[in-house]
């Protein structure tokens, strides 16, 4: 193999790298976090909404969960455009993220209320709580803390999924590392670089969520490593 | 401007084939390769299991796309700069693939209890026979859910291979799309070609995954 | 007429807690030679180091001519002179009793499967399973699956079987059945050691009782005189079991 391996073509893009670094953690934070929402209320008018709303809910989940991310993607961002609506290719991005993790976070934290035992809801019932407060202290927060490695995992995936947003020319980290690798030619080397800072930022995230999880679930400080 | 016709149909059919041979080529070298990885990491050698482990967690923690990209240009800068784009495609996806199956496969091979290789091994059997005839038929009962759902989870990421020329059903979509310019009919047509693969084989995973929790019981 | 199993002074650690703590005895051709003691005395341990599943800081083990503390010592071999019965049977699940028995003599004798099948019904007979061949281990009680297991290991025609606390998973009236069986086997001449709780039966069958206490041995005596322990503290442990 006569390839000369030349990474110091790409430092005067340090720049630019660090910018998509930066736009694919603001992509993947505000997805987790509207996923994470949109997820459990998903979850919880699957388990007890009503029977048209479960039916609605369950095939949502299933038509995502078997139909690619990408093609959810286009159908948002050039669906988006026939509408008439003018769309920065960020909010659209994002808008097929929350619509694609929903349904998977859906799916994760439905497991979790299932896992949680009838009898604790009678006993919680029996104590005079609200639905509201039965829902929350009772099934939800147990539900969380139960399904949290899967919840960190399934965000981890998907900020690397962020990643296809790049098809859509939001400016993410491997749309930058998809110009500057035409614009230097170094191709191979840009990747090898991306991937790296790719293979960084999922531990960074994981480590995050981690250190997170023993913040929040103060009843078990040891989730250490089953995150 | 066209509009979405049979032709186009016909053509997205065609793509629908592609994507089950990219598919097949993914699921089958990745099954090659993931199973070595799944003994590599429950191998007695320490080394081997880290450069295994290692593997899973390059594979696992970068995207797929960059992979896909990687290993385009790697295997250019390698003299393979004349592949056709399907086993490009492909190389990358069964990287991919196999860094995910080496997991499930390891996690399935570890569930089932010690003391069956060590009753094996009080039986003077070798470790091959004790793996081969003890641990992996009842490994394989385990692992048949998780694989079909994983499944599901390669031929939907099939969808990337567009990004090094490959036209399969995706990229068929963008392709009309880009002469008709009717995206709803284009992509959900699309997406529903896409389900009908899918659907079937997510239903399956969860029928045998319901199957084994009822016989465990 | 030289020990088929012979430990000196072998000591075991766990992490900082010593188990076995310079045991040494001896076992003779069709001897039978029970342990018994307190649980974490270190008789299973004891067991397993026998059998190379562990390995010993100090000290000597000779089974059948193998050395166990030896770097060398091949363990197939040693497997093929000993067999070992656990309290969890660990059958394998997806073969039935039949395919159990002579999975060890096709695949490490090479024997052919007629063969194979003739010898595992026979083994399967002498524990009075014949009529079980076809089941598999999660359709038979846990006597018959013990009893099962025990087949297993008699097929490959060991020297010496080694049995931990084989009847402690089973009710008592399945206990009977698996103590029948062993009975049988010492009767026939096979040299067993065996960890148990089962004071009766090591009277009635042991030539040796080793009464392990942390993880020394305590008190060694003919099977026939458990009655009448020299120290206080067998004395005790017997006295709350027979």
């Amino acid at each position: 193999m006569t390839y000369q391996f030349d990474f110091s073509a790409l430092l005067p893009f340090w720049r630019d790298f660090a910018d998509g670094v930066w736009l694919t953690l603001q992509l993947s934070a505000v997805s987790t976090v509207l996923g994470f929402v949109g997820g459990a209320l998903c979850a919880i008018a699957r388990a007890d909404g009503p029977p048209w709303l479960k039916r609605i809910v369950g095939a949502y989940v299933e038509v995502i969960r078997n139909t690619p991310l990408l093609v959810q993607i286009f159908l948002v961002y050039f669906g988006i455009a026939v509408l008439g609506l003018r769309v920065d290719a960020n909010v659209a991005a994002v808008l097929a993220l929350v619509v694609n993790v929903v349904a998977y976070t859906c799916e994760i934290m439905r497991a979790g209320i299932e896992s949680v035992h009838k009898a604790q809801i009678e006993a919680a019932e029996c104590l005079g709580l609200t639905r509201a407060q039965i829902y929350w202290h009772v099934v939800l927060r147990p539900a969380i803390e139960r399904v949290y490695p899967a919840l960190v995992s399934q965000y981890v995936l998907l900020m690397l999924a962020s990643s296809i947003c790049s098809q859509i020319s939001a400016e993410e980290l491997t749309a930058v590392a998809n110009r500057i690798q035409s614009d230097t030619f170094r191709s191979f080397e840009t990747y090898i670089v991306v991937g790296l800072v790719y293979l960084a930022l999922s531990f960074v995230v994981r480590w995050a969520f981690w250190g997170f999880g023993l913040l929040v679930f103060t009843r078990r400080r040891k989730l250490g490593t089953a995150l | 401007m066209p509009t979405f016709g049979l032709g186009h149909l016909w053509f997205l059919v065609v793509a629908a084939g592609w994507t089950l041979a990219l598919s097949a080529i993914a699921f089958l070298g990745g099954g090659l390769i993931g199973f070595g990885i799944a003994l590599a990491r429950i191998s007695d050698r320490r080394w081997l299991r880290a450069a295994a482990t290692a593997y899973v967690q390059v594979v696992q923690g970068t995207p797929l796309l960059i992979l896909l990209f990687m290993i385009y240009f790697g295997l250019a800068i390698a003299g393979f700069d004349q592949l056709p784009a399907l086993i490009a495609a492909g190389a990358g996806l069964t990287v991919y693939a196999s860094g995910f199956l080496g997991e499930i496969w390891r996690g399935c091979l570890e569930s089932v209890p010690r003391t069956q290789w060590e009753a094996a091994e009080c039986l003077a059997l070798t470790r091959w026979q004790r793996l081969t005839r003890v641990i992996l038929p009842q490994a394989m009962r385990i692992a048949t859910a998780p694989t079909v759902g994983f499944l599901v989870q390669i031929v939907k990421n099939t969808s990337l291979a567009s990004v090094v020329g490959f036209v399969e059903l995706s990229q068929a979509g963008k392709l009309i799309n880009n002469s008709t310019f009717q995206p709803f009919t284009v992509f959900i047509v699309v997406a529903a070609f896409y389900f009908i693969i899918c659907y079937p084989l997510s239903a399956w995973s969860r029928g045998l995954e319901r199957r084994l929790n009822v016989g465990r019981r | 007429m030289s020990a088929v199993v012979k430990l000196a002074n072998v000591h075991k650690s766990f992490g900082p807690v010593k188990v076995l703590d310079g045991v040494s005895f001896e076992v003779g051709r069709g001897e039978v030679v029970a342990m018994i003691g307190q649980s974490g005395s270190g008789k299973s341990t004891a067991l397993r180091c026998i059998n190379a599943l562990e390995t010993i800081e100090e000290g000597a083990i000779e089974v059948c001519g193998h050395r166990i503390h030896d770097d060398t010592l091949d363990k197939r071999a040693l497997r093929q002179d000993v067999g070992i019965v656990f309290q969890s049977y660990n059958l394998f699940p997806h073969l039935t009793a039949l395919q159990n028995v002579m999975l060890a003599p096709t695949c490490v004798k090479k024997i052919g499967r007629k063969e194979a099948e003739a010898l595992g019904r026979d083994c399967l007979a002498r524990v009075g399973l014949a009529e079980k061949a076809g089941h598999y281990p999660e359709q038979l009680s846990g006597g018959q699956q013990q009893r099962v297991a025990i087949a297993r290991s008699l097929a490959m025609r060991p020297k010496v079987m080694l049995f931990d606390e084989v009847t402690s998973a089973l009710d008592p009236q399945l206990t009977g059945e698996v103590l029948k069986v062993m009975e049988d086997l010492a009767r026939d001449g096979m040299t067993m050691i065996l960890v148990t709780h089962e004071m009766g039966f090591a009277r009635r069958v042991a030539n040796t009782v080793i009464y392990m206490r942390q993880g020394r041995i305590w008190e060694s005596l003919p099977g026939s005189e458990l009655a009448n322990p020299q120290t206080a503290e067998l004395r005790d442990f017997v006295g709350s079991g027979l």
